[in-house]
């Protein structure tokens, strides 16, 4: 009996999983097993036909040129300011609310921005000019432009990711070490890095699985038809260009099992923090 | 190792003084402990003293050595601190080598040191358990561990104590004692409770908003406070106001009021007010009702604590006095309570000090 009332409330959030993600997802593995053209029955032809063109194959690549370093960037950047932050700052909470605004606009918009800054006539390079600096780089419509909109858009939320994380650890714990002798580098090392991990470990792999799936960006500010033609883009072209969803669905997979490989390195390295002691206990107050 | 530690030290955040110019010599081997409620800067003092915070004025010299330029790590103090901040990624075993490692000692003399250490805290046999798999007297005795096996010149305890339960404390109170006679250390103790400060401290600091009320022995401290503040700190629940009549030689002084005559020392002329302090265990129940330290008055309140009475007595002159008595009065009942006059404290009104 009561039991059952228990399954009763469970039941929503199931209907909700298997009509929302569950039953799409697997429509879009079944789409891309059965190609538009062709005989009916299953077949691995949109797959065969992804890895044999080297045009479609090379997404990959540009995708994870663009999406691992960025990554790396990006949580390395935040750790560190997040870590000088971590006993508050001055006017923190004006700072927290000036990088929380790249989420709140959006991506167009932040686009939008960043060629009006970054442009060709952008305000740097009037200003590079002006005073004198010549020939200034070009920072728009390449691979650096999608590079400095994914920082943008993503900086912020990994910073403040971190930031929680971080300043939910015990002062007493880095207090104690320095006491006990250590130097603020082999505090960091030794005590805080330790247990900072695992949270920098999750933050690395949404950053990741968000970076690996940029669309807007790579128009807006990218290359689309060359340097950062992402897999993501070549996913859109199959299914409104050249109105192949099979074709597209299969993209789609492909980006997928990309996305999960990174998440699978992440959650393995994790592990073998894991294995020493780490991530067995949480951060925070012991 | 001698340990002779002397400061002098203030510190402000913006304009509000949280230590006011907080000066102490402790003798090398002495058991020092700064009493007093939350918010008077006690442990903003020890903070001062281990490095971790900066003070706004002032200097600290051990022995021959000034300290107050250095950083924490190179004062060579150990700490104790009240969540214990045990490292929760360590083993026992690499918690208390913690600081022995930072200082590149052997690994054979680690392995030793680290032994020795949790054999005298009674942890051997723990070294593989994370803390938190430990109890919290464990890993107090951990904390205590690995904050001496560094031999560290002072040994700075904050409030250690005050997150165990009540029959923990009074076994790790005797340890921490016994640790600190053993060792020969110096030691700066920081508590709100005064039976930890009295039966640990050969010497108590008690303050108040930054200041220091009064320093001395613990017996000093329970016996003769030198104002309201201590004596209502330590325990003298009773103030009865009273106008000095009389004034004799070495500062002996009569004064009366509420129905009473008491004498004592203070320093205080013929007819200023001044407060009696009392301490409810120093009233008895007497059946001579007369004589200038008895005071009559009815029975309003009764609690059992165990073996003794808590009583609520409403003098005359509308003073309550609150008694701890071996037999229950019954309440309404009027009854005469005689005052220990050695035991009683004059003390010059609040303000006045």
């Amino acid at each position: 009996m009561k039991r059952g009332g228990l399954l009763l409330l469970v039941l929503p959030s199931v209907v909700y999983l298997l009509v929302m993600f569950v039953y799409p997802f697997a429509y879009g593995v079944f789409l891309s097993l059965h190609p538009a053209k062709g005989a009916a029955g299953a077949s691995l032809a949109n797959y065969l036909a992804f890895f044999g063109d080297p045009w479609q194959l090379r997404t990959i690549a540009v995708t994870a040129s663009l999406a691992v370093p960025n990554t790396i960037v990006t949580v390395v950047l935040a750790l560190t300011v997040a870590y000088a932050m971590r006993r508050g700052i001055w006017a923190e909470r004006t700072i927290t609310a000036l990088l929380v605004l790249p989420i709140a606009l959006g991506t167009v918009l932040v686009a939008e921005g960043i060629n009006g800054f970054y442009g060709p006539k952008g305000w740097l390079n009037q200003g590079l000019q002006a005073a004198g600096l010549g020939d200034p780089p070009r920072l728009t419509h390449n691979y650096t432009g999608v590079m400095i909109a994914l920082f943008v858009q993503h900086f912020p939320f990994c910073f403040l990711m971190l930031l929680g994380y971080i300043s939910g650890i015990d002062p007493a714990l880095e207090a104690s070490a320095r006491v006990l002798g250590a130097r603020p580098w082999v505090v960091f090392r030794r005590v805080m890095w330790p247990l900072i991990a695992p949270g920098a470990a999750i933050a690395f792999a949404l950053v990741f699985v968000m970076n690996f799936g940029v669309f807007p960006s790579a128009v807006l500010v990218g290359q689309p038809a060359g340097a950062t033609r992402t897999i993501a883009i070549a996913a859109y072209q199959q299914a409104f260009e050249h109105c192949d969803m099979s074709m597209a669905s299969a993209i789609a997979v492909v980006m997928g099992l990309c996305q999960l490989l990174g998440l699978a390195i992440v959650v393995g390295l994790r592990g073998r923090l894991a294995a020493t002691g780490v991530a067995t206990v949480g951060a925070g107050k012991r | 190792m001698i340990g002779r530690l002397r400061f002098r030290l203030s510190k402000h955040f913006g304009a509000k003084n949280v230590l006011d110019d907080f000066a102490l010599e402790v003798r090398g081997g002495e058991f020092v402990t700064f009493l007093g409620p939350s918010g008077c800067g006690k442990s903003t003092a020890l903070n001062l003293l281990a490095g971790l915070l900066a003070p706004s004025a002032g200097e600290i010299w051990l022995d021959d050595q000034r300290l107050d330029p250095l950083p924490p790590e190179r004062r060579g103090f150990g700490m104790v601190f009240q969540n214990y901040a045990l490292f929760p990624h360590l083993s026992v075993f690499d918690n208390v080598a913690f600081g022995l490692d930072v200082r590149r000692v052997s690994r054979a003399e680690v392995d030793e040191r680290v032994r020795r250490m949790l054999a005298l805290v009674k942890l051997e046999g723990f070294e593989a358990r994370y803390p938190a798999q430990l109890s919290g007297g464990q890993q107090q005795r951990v904390a205590i561990a690995r904050a001496l096996v560094i031999e560290p010149r002072v040994l700075l305890l904050d409030e250690p104590l005050s997150n165990l339960d009540a029959k923990l404390r009074l076994e790790m109170r005797a340890e921490i004692k016994r640790l600190h006679q053993g060792l020969g250390l110096t030691s700066i103790y920081v508590t709100h409770d005064q039976a930890e400060a009295l039966s640990l401290s050969d010497r108590i600091v008690v303050m108040r908003e930054g200041r220091v009320m009064q320093v001395g022995a613990p017996a000093d401290i329970h016996d003769r406070p030198r104002n309201l503040f201590v004596a209502d700190f330590v325990g003298y629940r009773n103030v009865i106001p009273l106008t000095v009549t009389a004034r004799g030689a070495d500062d002996r002084v009569t004064a009366e009021g509420a129905g009473l005559a008491l004498s004592g020392r203070c320093e205080a002329a013929a007819g200023a007010a001044v407060l009696a302090a009392v301490r409810p265990e120093d009233l008895r129940l007497t059946d001579d009702a007369r004589g200038p330290s008895v005071a009559r008055g009815t029975v309003r309140l009764v609690e059992y604590q165990g073996r003794e009475y808590d009583v609520e007595v409403a003098l005359e002159s509308g003073v309550v006095l609150k008694a701890r008595l071996p037999t229950a009065p019954k309440v309404g009942s009027v009854v005469a309570l005689a005052l220990d006059s050695a035991r009683v404290v004059l003390l010059p009104p609040e303000g006045a000090a």
